[in-house]
């Protein structure tokens, strides 16, 4: 924690703040607490139509403006970000899990099992990551679940690579061949002694996670196959909203911005832990 | 006989793999040590000298057991054998304190189980024996000078008290009066725990002021060997007088 908040001050050694790091947590701390606090208070229902005031514009009491059916868009919004967010989060939970456990593994073992792992991610990240998605929601069907599933997977192939390198780079490290002199097992020496050296990057590389699956939740339900109403995120919100583009712009411009900002604030944050230390 | 003996070397080769040269080319070994026969005798400080990439690092690997490829006979009369590598900058872990490298030989001992009270009690032993206080012991090693570094290295090798310990040009990272320091703690702890080294260098003015007998090696054969005296006085070899020459000896 100590850490964490020595981050915000001046580098000592370059007399320069991290600006990239406190933009990235100021504006992903913010969406963060909205969404906290839309948990349990939004400004409207979410789901609460009202036909007398459909398509209005931006105003103290709809300061999103309200949609083609008359509903609040900043409580839709908070309501959305929430799922959008869930569903990243998930997903970055599946890819840098396994990502992180295959990418060791094969990194620290090498031989066949490693050339044969690197070959199908190789064959994996050929493919665009959408793609890639779309092929596993027509396995697993689509729905909230599933899509994060589907992208969980898809996100695999890119932290197993960036892991295995970085483990590659550790092991053969002369700490690594003290440990295995004391006789320290290989699975202690990959998940204790090296995996604590490569949290930068991981950590980096999860945000640029978070990053990507908001942009690829968000992409799939524009297609009209992410998350399915009545939990709509963001994606299936700007995916409604389309229609209006042109006869009420506001009506896109507060879900477009979210989804802007919440990708600006992960790469931010990304881009920031690249540059600290 | 043989008894004071730690550790006889016979006849020993050993091979790296060429990864240089395709998969299908004959010779894809290339043969480092080229018969090596070296006795250690206990409780001595033996010096092993010679030209860097001659092989020096590649037999004490091979008699802790990090080189597998090799025939011969590596004979031990104690298994424990420790070894201190060269950079201390590598081998620290950076992302570990201090007293939880010195703790992690004890918490993956295999021959006993450490309770939590002796392992404290043992770190506070060692870390004062390398000459360090207990207040590093909460610090990161990029927060320690390169000489610290090389006495946590050294004590993390001393955790589970070797019989026999293999430092790996120990020094030759250091500045000379940092360098004069580590020597003078290897004396003391061969001293105090009567502990057999296997002490390497490429100078050997540092062997000189150390060891009780030297071997000096050449293009992984062992050329010359005695006591150091004899050995700076009448070498057999003109390699030895050329590493006398250089070292700024003769
Ligand atoms: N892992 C390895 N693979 C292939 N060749 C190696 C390897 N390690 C060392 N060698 C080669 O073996 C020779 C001896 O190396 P080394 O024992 O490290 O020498 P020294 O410690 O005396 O400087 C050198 O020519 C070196 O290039
Ligand atoms: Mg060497």
């Amino acid at each position: 924690m100590k850490k964490f908040l020595s981050m915000f001050k001046k580098n000592k050694a370059t007399g320069k703040r991290n600006t990239y790091l406190i933009m990235g947590t100021i504006i992903t701390g913010l969406i963060v607490i909205i969404v906290l606090v839309g948990l349990f208070y939004t400004p409207y229902s979410p789901t609460k139509m009202d036909s007398s005031a459909k398509l209005q514009g931006f105003s103290f009491k709809h300061i999103m403006g309200t949609d083609h059916m008359g509903r609040d868009v900043f409580s839709r919004v908070v309501y959305g970000s929430r799922i959008t967010l869930a569903i990243a989060t998930f997903t970055v939970l599946i890819g840098a899990g396994l990502g992180t456990i295959i990418g060791a593994i094969t990194g620290y073992f090498g031989g066949i099992l490693d050339e044969f792992t690197m070959r199908v991610v190789d064959a994996m990240l050929a493919f665009p990551s959408i793609l890639l998605s779309l092929v596993f929601v027509s396995l697993f069907g689509t729905g909230t679940y599933q899509v994060a599933i589907a992208l969980g997977i898809s996100f695999v192939p890119s932290f197993a690579r960036i892991v295995r390198g970085e483990v590659l780079r550790c092991k053969n490290m002369d700490y690594v061949e003290v440990a295995r002199l004391q006789g320290v097992s290989d699975l202690r020496i990959i998940f204790v002694h090296i995996l604590p050296n490569i949290t930068g990057v991981l950590v980096s590389t999860i945000m640029i996670g978070f990053n990507n699956a908001v942009l690829a939740e968000a992409g799939l339900s524009f297609l009209g196959i992410g998350s399915q109403p009545p939990y709509a995120s963001l994606g299936n919100m700007l995916s409604d909203a389309q229609s209006y583009l042109f006869s009420r712009p506001s009506y896109v411009l507060g879900i477009g911005a979210t989804i802007v900002l919440m990708v600006l604030g992960f790469s931010f944050l990304s881009e920031g832990m690249k540059r600290w230390k | 006989m043989g008894s004071d003996k730690v550790i006889q070397i016979k006849n020993l080769n050993v091979f790296y793999k060429n990864h240089k040269k395709s998969p299908l080319s004959k010779d894809r070994k290339v043969h480092v040590l080229k018969g090596v026969d070296l006795d250690v005798y206990e409780g001595e400080i033996l010096g092993l000298a010679g030209e860097s990439g001659c092989g020096k690092s590649t037999l004490a690997k091979a008699i802790v057991g990090m080189n597998k490829d090799f025939t011969g006979e590596i004979i031990q009369k104690y298994q424990d054998a420790q070894m201190v590598f060269q950079d201390p900058y590598s081998s620290l872990n950076p992302s570990k304190k201090i007293g939880w490298l010195l703790a992690e030989p004890l918490k993956v001992d295999k021959t006993k189980k450490w309770t939590k009270e002796e392992i404290d009690a043992k770190v506070k032993e060692i870390i004062k024996a390398i000459g360090l206080t207990e207040n590093m012991l909460g610090r990161y090693p990029d927060q320690l000078s390169g000489g610290q570094r090389q006495r946590v290295s050294i004590g993390v090798a001393l955790m589970r008290s070797p019989k026999v310990l293999i430092a790996d040009e120990p020094v030759s990272a250091l500045d000379v009066t940092i360098q004069a320091q580590i020597l003078e703690l290897l004396q003391n702890l061969h001293k105090e725990y009567g502990i057999t080294i296997l002490f390497i260098s490429h100078d050997l003015r540092v062997i000189y002021q150390i060891c009780d007998h030297v071997a000096v090696m050449r293009g992984g054969i062992i050329e010359e060997y005695g006591a150091p005296k004899e050995v700076y006085k009448n070498p057999k070899c003109d390699y030895t007088k050329e590493l006398l020459v250089s070292a700024g000896i003769k």
